[in-house]
């Protein structure tokens, strides 16, 4: 990775309110080229509202968020989330349109033609392991829910984007679909060269997939670093957060050979 | 007999193109307007809760005014802003028929879809908006590629509601000018001919019931992304549109407009004028089923070119002249009155029709009252009915002042029903009409009017001001003046009642009847 090239997601010292609430509370935190960071924490913690603010979906208070050396400022909110793939809680797909739609949106948006947009769509029907002769004409209430999941993944990576936002995206999936959509995701991260902010509250997930973790509480990062890293940290919860794969593993061992 | 060979079906038949074109135009051209208006407003207000408020409380205001008195109301409204632009630039429209009643109708339409354009994008999931927003969509693109898609059942429904609605009211609009389906429950009504009223009321029902369901076919096809539905749908609204043009493209359009009020005789007159007109070789039709106070101005203005009317009641009524006066001088008061409206008084039909305090001969007898003044001192125990206006006309007042009388209890009714009632027991005098056939039938009395109470109401032919002087026209009308007396009024009334008349055969008879 060069050095000297600017972080491809910068927040610095950003802060959020709604209200008289402090969503996000003078965070700063970087995401580097090709890197895929996990934002952990529990509800209110404020790591959508970071997420969000990132495409502009939420505007912010105070300091500054840069892409690629660029602040989000001077850019156009509908450019910058066309450039930006984004990955909803529970897939959010459009129900009146089919999977083909849902996935060539923002290609749509962008005035690709529809030969090029219809070819994007197998591609990427085939890239998140969907057969496109079976599911382009389906509606998103005719699929499965990790189904839908991979139909989501495909739609935040139809324009070809550099970076992908993903807020909780396999929250609502049982555990097997989660497992294998992650793994998946994990690989086409790596395949794509993709900038990925993945937020979740399950830190289990972040340790499986995420090269970096931040962890986030009352609107602030309490402390940022690689698994390794972070199972060293003294900070309170942190540790105890740290601690609680550790010891389910410990407990699930023992119930199993127990068991057995 | 079955039904269609009953006179009075093959004549309702007869009608229906024109009445159903012209329903048909009146509603598509006022939910047209009305969907144009509310889609936009409900849009825009939005995200402006103050703007909603306001117009969801203003649409529910328009929605309990009666359908009747809101048509009603947009007739005057009208006419003042035709005098105003006519002055202004010289420009004047016609505020009788058409325009009132497609205005008040798109007015009586918004509220539904207001509320469900409204009620529906409030309930697209934000969760989806915010996909929307997310994958790039302008504000613009998230309303039209995602909320209105998603909320379009909501808001179909809305259409659906508003277009039944707009249909029924249409029946309404007859009394200010429309034609409408209307047109045979108004008729039906007055002339007791149920089966017109039948016909009428189920001719608007289909109609309603028919133009729902292609709706329905458009929702079900833009929800299910169906092409063929939504195509079916909107042949078949076009077929029903072009269906009611084309008849009326294709009848050459009449020379002449008859008016007539909304009572029987009135429907009997006009078809006799009618047929006079037709007789000289001219091309007539009437507009019947005109409210008392719409058809003197759609006279003035030349939207209808004759129609008969009492002296009385334009006396009174129009021209505002107090107390009671003699006949000649009535007479002489109208001749100037309406010439400075341009309108010619052709001259009188030889009949009048008063109001007349009228009772059953054997109760009167009983009683021993022969006149209004014998009458005043039993009217405190006695229940008396009058049509809509009676108690509000200067001539119950009149009443009052010169008799003192008082009556236990005044009820308002239709006045074909008010015989009935006087029959059955139900109500002991009425204010009914000189010239009503159920006089002679039920064996009632007109009570004397010693004191010249009521004024004199001769029926007297009214021209338009721009048909005061056409020769033609005054040719052929003025064999009708003098000769119709009351005798032959009242049975050409009574007859008109019955099941076996409709209007054109009982002027015919009349017509018959006035031979020197």
């Amino acid at each position: 990775m060069d050095r000297d090239a600017p972080p491809m997601i910068a927040y610095d010292r950003v802060a959020k309110s709604f209200g008289a609430t402090t969503a996000v509370d003078n965070v700063t935190l970087t995401v580097a080229h090709g890197e895929l960071l996990a934002i952990v924490g529990g509800s209110g913690s404020g790591k959508t509202t970071l997420l969000r603010l990132a495409n502009r979906l939420i505007e912010l208070d105070a300091g500054s968020v840069r892409i690629a050396g660029d602040d989000i400022r001077t850019a156009d909110p509908i450019a910058l989330r066309r450039r930006i793939g984004t990955v909803f809680q529970a897939a959010a797909l459009f129900p009146h349109m089919s999977v083909a739609a849902n996935i060539g949106i923002t290609p749509k948006l962008l005035g690709w033609s529809k030969a090029d947009i219809s070819a994007r769509v197998d591609e990427l029907l085939d890239l998140v392991r969907l057969d496109p002769a079976q599911h382009r004409r389906r509606f998103p209430h005719e699929l499965s829910g990790g189904q839908r999941q991979r139909v989501g993944v495909a739609r935040a990576l139809a324009a070809k984007p550099e970076i992908v936002l993903m807020d909780e995206p396999f929250g609502a999936l049982d555990p097997l679909t989660r497992d294998a959509l992650g793994e998946d995701f994990r690989a086409l991260h790596q395949r794509l060269g993709l900038t990925t902010i993945l937020i979740t509250h399950d830190i289990t997930e972040a340790l499986l997939l995420a090269d970096r973790i931040a962890v986030m509480r009352a609107g602030k990062l309490l402390e940022q670093g690689t698994p390794a890293g972070l199972s060293a940290s003294r900070e309170p919860y942190v540790a105890e957060l740290m601690q609680t794969p550790r010891r389910q593993a410990q407990r699930l061992a023992a119930l199993l050979d127990g068991g057995a | 007999m079955s039904l269609l060979d009953d006179p009075r079906a093959s004549e309702a038949l007869a009608h229906l193109p024109d009445y159903l074109g012209s329903h048909i135009r009146v509603s598509a051209a006022a939910l047209t307007l009305g969907l144009a208006l509310s889609l936009p407003l409900a849009i825009l207000s939005r995200h402006r809760p103050l703007l909603r408020g306001a117009l969801l409380g203003a649409a529910g205001i328009v929605q309990t005014i009666p359908g009747l008195a809101l048509l009603a109301l947009f007739y005057p409204l009208l006419l003042v802003l035709a005098a105003l632009s006519l002055r202004a630039f010289g420009v004047g429209f016609s505020a009788f028929g058409f325009l009132p009643a497609m205005l008040a109708l798109a007015l009586y339409s918004m509220l539904p879809v207001l509320r469900n354009t409204i009620t529906g994008l409030d309930g697209v999931d934000p969760a989806l908006v915010e996909a929307a927003q997310g994958v790039g969509m302008t504000p613009r693109q998230v309303l039209t590629m995602v909320e209105l898609p998603l909320a379009l059942p909501v808001i179909m429904a809305g259409v659906r509601t508003s277009a039944v609605w707009v249909i029924g009211t249409a029946t309404l609009s007859t009394p200010i000018g429309q034609t409408s389906l209307g047109n045979y429950i108004f008729a039906g009504l007055q002339t007791q001919n149920w089966v017109l009223v039948v016909f009428g009321c189920v001719a608007a029902a289909v109609l309603a019931v028919a133009v729902d369901q292609l709706l329905a076919l458009i929702e079900a096809g833009l929800r299910l992304r169906s092409r063929p539905r939504i195509a079916l749908g909107a042949l078949g609204l076009a077929a029903l549109l072009i269906a009611t043009l084309a008849p009326g493209l294709m009848v050459a359009r009449a020379t002449y407009v008859i008016g007539a009020k909304t009572f029987s005789e009135q429907y009997v007159l006009a078809a006799l004028l009618e047929q006079r007109v037709e007789a000289a070789g001219l091309t007539a039709t009437t507009r019947s089923g005109l409210g008392s106070s719409v058809i003197y101005d759609a006279l003035k203005t030349g939207d209808i070119d004759a129609y008969v009317d009492y002296s009385g009641t334009l006396w009174a009524n129009q021209f505002h002249h107090e107390g009671v006066a003699p006949r000649a001088q009535v007479l002489a008061d109208l001749k100037r009155d309406l010439g400075r409206d341009g309108i010619a008084l052709l001259g009188e039909l030889g009949f009048a029709n008063a109001y007349a305090l009228v009772m059953p001969r054997a109760k009167a007898e009983a009683l021993n009252i022969r006149s209004i003044a014998d009458l005043a001192a039993r009217a405190p125990q006695m229940t008396i009915a009058g049509d809509y206006e009676f108690f509000s006309r200067p001539e119950w007042d009149n009443l009052r002042r010169a008799y003192g009388i008082a009556f236990k209890t005044e009820r308002q009714m239709q006045p074909d029903l008010m015989y009935a009632a006087l029959n059955a027991g139900e109500v002991d005098v009425i204010a009914g009409y000189t010239s009503d056939g159920q006089i002679a039938k039920d064996d009632l009395i007109v009570l004397d009017d010693p004191k010249q109470a009521i004024p004199p109401y001769d029926a007297v032919l009214l021209l338009a001001p721009k048909r005061s002087g056409d020769r033609k026209l005054r040719e052929a009308l003025t064999p009708l003046l003098g000769r119709i007396d009351i005798v032959a009024m009242r049975e050409a009334n009574l007859r008109a009642a019955t099941s076996d008349g409709t209007p054109d055969s009982v002027a015919r008879w009349l017509w018959g009847q006035t031979k020197p």
